[in-house]
């Protein structure tokens, strides 16, 4: 088990490389971010060949790269257009969105494994018929939409929730969010569930235990739950990653100050030290939850064995 | 047991990543003004560079300094004229060099005195090349310049020789040139006076600014929210009516737009294009549009022989003529443009050398003659153009598209101008910065001072630092230094608006219309106004039943 964790420890270094490489080209071809320092105005030119120079602009793009790289490795990401380094900048995003993807990871988790379970233990009645329309609709309809009516009609019509996240982001305002954000999620999250469920609701080891006596409650949750599990659980690692991304158009809607709305920054100042830093951060949650689910079929499923 | 053996593994690494997030939780809920507490809460902007009065052109860093700082004249919130402030008087016998006294017992919010030095060490650090400040230009008609701000290598002084101090109290600034309006550029805050722990601790000044305005900064989390409080200090005109402001950084300004609705934000000068039909209803008429020291204008590349060969001054006065800018901007823009009929903008008004008519038929559309003049000029080259403009911010696809329609209807032509668009504001800049363009682009103008000279030099002097179109005319060129030279305001005015008629024989620029300024407001506050830069002032908002 440890020897297969280095292994896939190690393997992450070629993908580290790859995207920062790729991340930090993408950047470099939106064009020149000192012209776009001084608005509709030509910049002096002195001043911007100043700033150029500290900024590392007036080298080559390979070694720009290999700049940038050294930098990360003696913990500087550089800074940000503000001159805030962005260390601190990270520093008070990746807790916000974190809190908020793990808002909505245990909405989409909860709620969708919920409704998937009740939904594949009666099958083809009323309540699956239900979840079958309610995912569907949720799934058709876009993120920012719902975000957007939920916003109106909760924060501003009905007076519900606020419409935007108030400073600091506590966890009592993200829960509008989290719910928009997760939707998408959830339903996807209670189909695969239901599916699984109904499937092994006539596995076997089901009608074992049922003929062993055991309690109903114990043969759903122990026995047929734990083995419908695993596509749920890789979808829901995968979608982790998927979380922190799709929170870019979430934080936005809700004034969320967290990974999305410094990237969109970032982005919008054309400033690579921002936007690479940021998504290479990305790219290592992202990785690290890829491997927790591989980890986790091992808990799941005793037959999967990793040397 | 495999399976519990590997549960160990997962549990552990689920608990540090547990204990990273619960860190960053469950602190800094500041609770964001309540209801009584006479705070006015206003939106804004995270501003794009540090706060440093020469390094700020942007207005979201703008309205900050604003509010802490008072300058040398300060513009009239509603005339937009320049009045002295922090100055006593401001005197010169020649326009080109001035002698500055200061007002007496002036403080800067930290309990330190403004004096002579505050003003001297300001200015030569925002010229001083090495500290990379985007203002810098603005310090460029003081004697000296050149060498702490030289074109090219590295400065060969710190300090520029026209600035000397006299006493305490008392400066002199000697002029490269005689500059008879100089003094009233001294209202933009480039100019501001700066504390000794500007220079002393630097990091930790820009971290929570000092200034010596109306408003002092309490608290600064860069990023989301600055609040501010009256400077007791402060002895100027402007006292704040309230109890202070908070500014709250939004993700979104539609977010924004459902805060204000909520109730939990008072102040909004960003209103999204999409809210702008029901704005007026949604807010009870809480709801200001005026235009704004901002102009929009098309301009074209006169560095190509195709644009600016004999005979195309027609073509570019007929185009001008094609474009039915009153109803673009009731279509497009819900009544948030003004159609410009000069170069300069109402925010001046006539006393500062705004004119109804001075532009006269070469912006009203007229139909048949655009039709007339476009043909006698030889037509457009090559029987097609296009206006270039950036498709990252300000939704100008819609209205290139319209005044691309409007001259196409004129022309009877469907593929005589189309819009062409370039992916960021960046690199459509570094395009014009470079002369690559070979069509008309769009172009704008903020203005840096309400003064009727900052609408024209920069952008039409020959070499000006934003003359985008390459517009050169020695004999408006000569007509601006006379301008410049001349003491009496009212004849200078009148000397810059005999240049300014050039432009609309010549036509390096289509003139559109000025951009307005706009806020909507809670009822929770009154006196909502704004000023000649768009920005609102808050100052006088007041706050109700507090």
């Amino acid at each position: 088990m440890g020897r297969y964790v280095i292994r896939r420890l190690l393997q992450m270094v070629p993908v580290f490389i790859g995207t920062t490489f790729l991340i930090f080209v993408m950047v470099y071809a939106l064009g020149d971010p000192v012209a776009a320092m001084f608005g509709d105005r030509a910049p002096d030119p002195a001043t911007a060949a100043q700033i150029r120079h500290a900024m590392y602009l007036d080298h080559s793009l390979p070694a720009q790269y290999v700049h940038y790289m050294k930098q990360i490795f003696t913990g500087n990401f550089g800074t940000a257009a503000t001159g805030q380094p962005v260390t601190e900048l990270m520093g008070s995003a990746f807790p916000v969105t974190i809190r908020l993807t793990l808002v909505a990871f245990a909405i989409e988790a909860v709620a969708g494994i919920g409704l998937g379970l009740l939904a594949g233990m009666r099958r083809g009645r009323f309540a699956d018929t239900g979840v079958l329309a309610f995912t569907l609709l949720v799934v058709a309809v876009p993120t920012f939409v719902t975000g957007y009516v939920l916003q109106y009609f909760l924060g501003v019509k009905w007076h519900v929730a606020n419409p935007a996240v108030a400073e600091g982001a506590p966890i009592g305002d993200l829960i509008l969010p989290g719910l928009v954000l997760a939707a998408v999620s959830l339903a996807y999250v209670a189909r695969l569930t239901r599916t699984s469920v109904a499937e092994n609701a006539r596995a076997d080891y089901v009608r074992t235990a049922v003929a062993k006596g055991l309690p109903k409650r114990r043969v759903v949750t122990v026995h047929l739950l734990r083995n419908s599990l695993i596509p749920v659980v890789t979808f829901l690692g995968t979608d982790i990653g998927g979380l922190m991304a799709g929170a870019v158009v979430t934080e936005r809607i809700f004034n969320i100050h967290g990974v999305g709305y410094q990237l969109y920054q970032g982005i919008l100042r054309q400033n690579p030290p921002t936007v690479v830093g940021f998504v290479t951060i990305l790219v290592i949650i992202f990785l690290a939850a890829n491997l927790l689910v591989d980890l986790l079929y091992a808990v799941l499923d005793p037959r999967i064995r990793y040397a | 047991m495999r399976g519990a053996k590997s549960a160990k593994w997962v549990v552990g690494a689920a608990v540090v990543a547990l204990a990273a997030t619960a860190c960053g939780g469950g602190s800094g809920d500041t609770k964001a003004g309540g209801s009584d507490d006479g705070i006015v809460r206003a939106w804004w902007g995270d501003p794009q560079n540090p706060l440093e009065p020469a390094n700020t052109n942007e207005v979201q860093g703008g309205k900050v300094l604003d509010m802490i700082f008072e300058d040398l004249k300060e513009y009239n919130p509603t005339t937009g004229a320049a009045q002295l402030a922090a100055a006593q008087s401001i005197t010169t016998t020649d326009q080109q060099n001035f002698t500055i006294k200061l007002k007496p017992g002036l403080k800067f919010s930290d309990g330190t005195p403004v004096t002579a030095h505050s003003f001297v060490d300001a200015w030569n650090y925002g010229a001083l090349l090495t500290n990379k400040q985007l203002n810098a230009y603005f310090f460029e008609d003081i004697a000296g310049y050149a060498k702490v701000h030289p074109d090219s290598g590295a400065p060969t002084a710190k300090t520029m020789s026209g600035l000397k101090v006299v006493d305490n109290q008392t400066f002199t600034v000697q002029l490269t040139q005689k500059f008879s309006t100089w003094p009233d550029r001294l209202g933009y805050k480039a100019f501001a006076p700066l504390p000794t722990s500007f220079f002393t601790d630097h990091a930790g000044y820009l971290d929570k600014p000092v200034g010596d305005g109306p408003y002092k900064i309490v608290s600064y989390t860069k990023g989301s929210s600055m609040k501010l409080v009256p400077n007791p200090y402060y002895t100027g005109p402007s006292k704040p009516k309230n109890k202070g402001v908070l500014l709250k950084v939004y993700t979104d300004s539609n977010t924004a737009y459902a805060d204000l609705q909520a109730g939990n934000l008072d102040v909004l000068d960003d209103i999204p294009a999409e809210q702008l039909s029901h704005v007026k209803t949604d807010l009870d008429g809480r709801y200001l549009n005026q235009p704004a020291g901002i102009i929009q204008t098309v301009s074209f590349p006169l560095n190509q022989k195709a644009w600016s060969k004999p005979g195309m001054d027609k073509v570019r006065l007929g185009l001008s003529m094609a474009i039915d800018r009153k109803t673009i901007t009731q279509k497009i823009f819900q009544g948030t443009r003004t159609p410009a009929t000069d170069l300069t903008s109402p925010v001046l008004g006539a006393a500062g050398g705004y004119s109804s008519d001075i532009a006269g038929d070469s912006v009203t559309y007229n139909p048949a003659k655009a039709r007339e003049l476009i043909k006698e000029g030889g037509g457009i080259p090559g029987g097609h153009m296009t206006i270039g403009y950036n498709a990252d911010s300000g939704s100008h696809k819609e209205w290139v598209d319209a005044v691309c329609n409007s001259i196409n209807n004129v022309l009877g032509d469907n593929k005589a101008c189309v819009g062409a668009p370039t992916g960021t504001f960046a690199d459509f800049r570094n395009q014009i910065t470079k002369g690559e363009m070979t069509n008309p682009f769009r172009s704008g103008w903020q203005m840096d001072y309400p003064l009727i000279d900052d609408f024209l030099t920069p952008l039409y002097a020959t070499g000006g630092s934003s003359n985008d179109s390459h517009y050169s005319n020695p004999q408006f060129d000569k007509l601006i230094k006379q301008a410049n030279a001349e003491p009496d305001t009212a004849k200078a005015t009148a000397l810059y608006q005999q240049a300014e008629k050039l432009l609309f024989t010549d036509m390096p620029v289509i003139p559109l219309w000025y951009q307005n300024g706009e806020a909507g407001w809670s009822s929770r506050v009154s006196h909502v106004t704004e000023n000649a830069f768009s920005y609102p002032v808050y100052t006088d908002i007041t706050v109700n039943n507090s």
